[in-house]
């Protein structure tokens, strides 16, 4: 895969490409390196939703969350580090076992069977 | 100031005695000093017949039975007290120590009773009273086993409740035991003569040659045998004798001091537990209450209690002693309480006698039919635990229907059970006691309610009812796996089992909770259950984003993010060319390295886009997946074995490597480990394995439910002396019975003491067959064994599994910026960073 692929007109700078949409596979999510030297884990509910949050659990410093179990509580979409098992909403990034932990939350878009990451 | 209490005795009476007092002697009032016979600490008598499944003192230990924190306490082991003088207040050991008192409690227990049959002394004629005495009895029973041709026999002197014990436990050994018993039924002093013969039928089946009516006559010693007579003319060709005939206090020392003795024996006492000395008390089964000597555990805890209590000034009275007893014997349950022979005055007895299924029930109830007196159950006792508090109480149901196979007293409820009603007698804990805890105590488990109430602690039989009043008091004990499911994990291993859903999305569709799509609870439980059904690779399709992280890159994850591989070493044996393998990945991939405690080698430190090399190394070397990250098998851990051994029996290396290549791949609730020692002297730690194998001269010991961890397990004795066939057919059994019944994350120890019956009802279902799913067990482990293959090959092998393993999907190749590693001993490390910017909110 290329590293630097053109972003399409509709999106603002700062987008970078991902994978092929269909690379990413529901409740399977992958890691992607933004320019920035940062890390999203990209996910994909079962719904077709999808999501990018940052991909450093915040618990182990460890770069897993795209490693981790992707799910519900109640209904909230969520992914579970694989660490120290605490579950993130993946819609704001917060941490739903311990109040006032987050992760970054990143923008995403999917244009014509690509996936695409833009900053925070 | 501080007194002097001395205590003679150190059984489970002395011990309570103790342990009563010193949890109330807030001002430090009384140092004690305890002067024992017997060389170990006191120790759960009433459990003595369950030494024989172990041979290990330690699960007989009663808790800090040594008083080591405790600068009050002094117990001497091991030397009995030979004198007492009463003007002086002082006691003489046997070694010669004396030892002045303030109050001195005598707590001698009581001896066996050996009637005088010619012959009784001879080498092979034992007592059953302490574990000294089981250690003797099983090196004799060792002893016949060596060049013993045909059946083993022995005579077991007593057919009370003591000598059937003894019986199973002479059964277990391989013996063939007789039961010669005076009386004219088993177990007179329980039973009535329709209990009784129910009692004898079910003792017979189980190969036991039951003689009633009659006694020893004469022993005598011919060529190594022993040759009994018995009264009615039988001759008894035999390897051993044990007398189990009852008790007699051990009163020999008071009567030396002078103290009033029982005319049946037994140290007089008055409702205190005072003796004809005032500074001196009897307690127990050496003491003589009312004329009576209490042979029970629960009228002697009592006499301790108010013993304490009234040393502290709290004069209390005896409060009277339940000789209830409910057992289960050589498998035959069975219960007596209250007036059992019906002989209070117009007493009426409701009998219910159904020879088909096996059971006897009697009720004696008063005159007027309303209020229970007592009762013997043989068969099912499954309504002890409601009968037995409503003894002396107005009866809830005509006597009757309280006996009725449908419902029966269960079906009366726990509700009609007054508070004050005691549900453990053992520990004299009544129903309000227990409830209270629930209420206001916050005991929402049956171990929480043990440790708040003591309830359960000692013979176990109420714990049964401790459950039915948790549920009566309105404590939801769920077995729902998360909120996604409401079903328990064996409930969910059937459903999918039995209905052929093979998908998640499926099985959360139709068996879920509403809209959900699981979470990092049940998708594991239903990637394992999948896995044990043999649904491909773990890997393959929707299957993938079920599995923890460890299992989805089929290794160990660690703190900063890398895994750790450990390829399989069965048996923990390995050949120098695959060792230099490990190495050379080791080197090559910079991994740190170190033995593991399962006998193979974790290798540190490589990154997810470094575990399919590596693999490729380590498949083409001949290694496979050590599964050290699934709940799955690990190892099967070994000795040397006779190979090598100079003290080996049997080869435990070639079994160790067999059932590891046998279970390897199994998917299981936990992880599973297990172990295979050449002797005895087991170096190979099996009994601290979910299975471990021990090797005897004529075959192997299977062992089952042992762990470390935190809570260290010693594994129990499934079966003995058996083949190989016969072993690795059982250990098939046990772990698929486990795999499809065991909780989430429940290890084996654990299961099987959830189980009702435990490890006899272990035994049934997978060496008797009692269920009939043996045949179903046999063919899903072959199904297993069939269908194995490693699954890292599987990786290897698909490039679209291969794909998954990179580090960054838009740049593959890149490495990870958050991982560093410094070096330690040589060897790499990871670097920590500190915690990155959590973004407060």
């Amino acid at each position: 895969m290329t590293a630097v692929r053109q972003a399409p007109a509709e999106l603002a700078e700062g987008f970078v490409a991902v994978c092929p949409s269909d690379r990413l596979q529901p409740e399977r999510g992958v890691a992607a390196l933004l320019p920035d030297g940062s890390q999203a884990a990209v996910i994909r509910t079962y719904d077709g939703q999808l999501y990018a949050v940052g991909n450093i659990d915040p618990f182990s410093s460890a770069a897993v969350l795209s490693r981790g179990i992707v799910g519900d509580r109640s209904g909230v979409p969520v992914v579970v580090s694989p660490v120290y098992k605490q579950a993130f909403d993946l819609r704001s990034g917060s941490c739903l076992d311990e109040a006032g932990v987050s992760v970054p939350v990143y923008r995403v878009r999917e244009i014509d069977g690509m996936v695409w990451v833009g900053a925070p | 100031m501080t007194r002097t209490l001395v205590v003679i005795g150190y059984g489970m009476v002395g011990h309570r005695l103790v342990q009563h007092l010193r949890e109330r002697d807030d001002q430090n009032a009384w140092r004690v000093v305890v002067l024992a016979e017997e060389d170990r600490p006191a120790y759960d008598r009433v459990s003595l017949s369950s030494y024989v499944d172990e041979w290990d003192a330690d699960t007989l230990a009663l808790p800090d039975a040594g008083f080591a924190d405790d600068d009050l306490v002094t117990v001497r082991l091991g030397d009995p007290v030979t004198t007492i003088d009463r003007a002086s207040r002082t006691v003489t050991t046997r070694a010669g120590v004396r030892q002045s008192y303030d109050e001195l409690v005598l707590a001698t227990g009581s001896d066996p009773f050996v009637p005088p049959v010619p012959g009784k002394d001879l080498p092979g004629c034992f007592v059953y009273r302490t574990i000294d005495d089981l250690d003797r009895i099983r090196a004799a029973a060792e002893k016949t086993a060596i060049g013993a041709r045909g059946r083993r026999a022995a005579m077991v002197v007593g057919g009370g409740l003591l000598g059937l014990e003894a019986a199973n436990a002479l059964r277990g050994m391989g013996l063939s035991p007789h039961i010669v018993e005076l009386g004219p039924r088993l177990m007179p002093l329980q039973v009535d003569d329709g209990g009784g013969g129910l009692l004898r039928r079910l003792v017979e089946k189980l190969d036991l040659t039951v003689h009633t009516g009659t006694s020893a006559k004469q022993i005598v010693a011919d060529r190594g045998r022993l040759l009994a007579t018995l009264a009615n003319g039988a001759e008894l060709d035999l390897d051993l004798v044990v007398f189990s005939a009852g008790v007699r206090p051990r009163d020999q020392l008071a009567r030396e001091s002078g103290l009033d003795i029982g005319e049946r024996g037994g140290v007089v006492v008055d409702s205190g537990c005072h003796t004809s000395d005032p500074h001196i008390y009897a307690i127990g089964e050496c003491a003589c209450l009312d004329g009576r000597v209490y042979g029970l555990v629960a009228p002697g805890y009592a006499m301790a209690e108010l013993v304490a209590d009234g040393l502290l000034g709290a004069e209390t009275g005896f409060p009277g002693a339940d000789t209830s007893t409910k057992l289960k014997l050589l498998g035959v349950d069975v219960a007596s309480f209250g007036d059992a022979h019906a002989a209070a005055e117009e007493a009426l007895e409701v009998v219910v006698n159904d020879a088909v299924s096996g059971t006897y029930k009697k009720l004696v109830v008063s005159d007027d039919g309303r209020t229970l007196l007592g009762g013997v159950l043989v068969g099912d006792v499954a309504d002890y635990a409601m009968l037995r508090p409503l003894v002396g109480r107005a009866l809830p149901a005509d006597p009757a229907a309280l006996l009725a196979p449908e419902g029966g007293a269960a079906g009366v409820g726990v509700d009609a059970l007054p508070d004050e009603a005691q549900i453990c007698t053992c520990n004299a804990v009544t129903k309000g006691a227990i409830t209270g805890a629930i209420r206001d105590q916050g005991a929402d488990t049956v171990p929480k309610l043990k440790s708040c109430t003591n309830a359960g602690t000692t013979c176990g039989s109420c714990v049964p009812m401790l459950k039915t009043l948790l549920n009566s008091c309105g404590v939801e004990q769920s077995t729902a796996l998360c909120e996604h499911f409401t079903h328990s994990r064996a409930e969910l291993f059937e459903i999918i089992r039995a209905t052929g859903v093979r998908t998640f999305t499926e099985l959360i569709a139709k068996h879920g909770n509403g809209s959900g799509r699981g979470c990092d609870i049940c998708k594991p439980v239903v990637a394992s259950i999948l896995a044990t059904l043999g649904t491909g690779h773990i890997l393959s399709g929707e299957q993938a984003t079920l599995q923890d992280t460890n299992d989805h890159f089929l290794a160990n994850m660690q703190r900063n993010g890398t895994y750790s591989v450990v390829p399989r070493i069965p048996g923990g044996e390995v050949t120098p060319e695959k060792l230099l393998v490990i190495a050379e990945v080791a080197r090559d991939f910079g991994l740190y390295t170190k033995i593991t405690g399962a006998q193979r080698i974790d290798l540190f430190g490589a990154t997810v886009d470094q575990l399919p090399p590596i693999w490729k190394r380590l498949v083409a070397a001949g290694f496979e997946s050590g599964h050290a990250y699934g709940k799955a098998l690990r190892t099967v851990k070994s000795c040397v074995g006779s190979t090598w051994c100079r003290y080996g029996v049997q080869d435990s290396v070639a079994m160790a490597i067999e059932l590891e290549l046998r279970y390897r791949g199994l998917r299981s609730p936990h992880k599973l480990k297990a172990g295979v020692s050449g002797c005895a002297r087991e170096c190979a730690e099996a009994r601290g394995k979910d299975f471990g194998v021990i090797a005897t001269e004529h075959g192997w010991n299977l062992y089952v439910g042992g762990n470390g961890g935190t809570m260290p397990r010693h594994a129990q004795l499934l079966m003995s002396d058996v083949d190989s066939e016969t072993l690795i057919r059982t250990i098939d059994r046990f772990l698929m019975f486990y795999v499809r019944t065991a909780d989430r994350l429940q290890r084996t120890a654990p299961w099987i003491e959830a189980m009702e019956g435990g490890l006899d009802h272990l035994r049934a279902v997978i060496v008797d067959d009692s269920l009939g799913i043996c045949a179903e067990l046999d063919a899903a482990m072959a199904e297993h064994v069939r269908d194995y293959a490693d699954e890292w090959r599987g990786v290897l092998e698909d490039p679209e599994k291969l794909s998954r393993f990179t580090s960054f999907v838009n740049a593959p190749g890149t490495p990870d910026p958050t991982i560093s590693f410094r070096a330690e001993r040589g060897q790499p490390v990871p670097v920590l960073v500190g915690i990155p910017e959590v973004a407060a909110r």
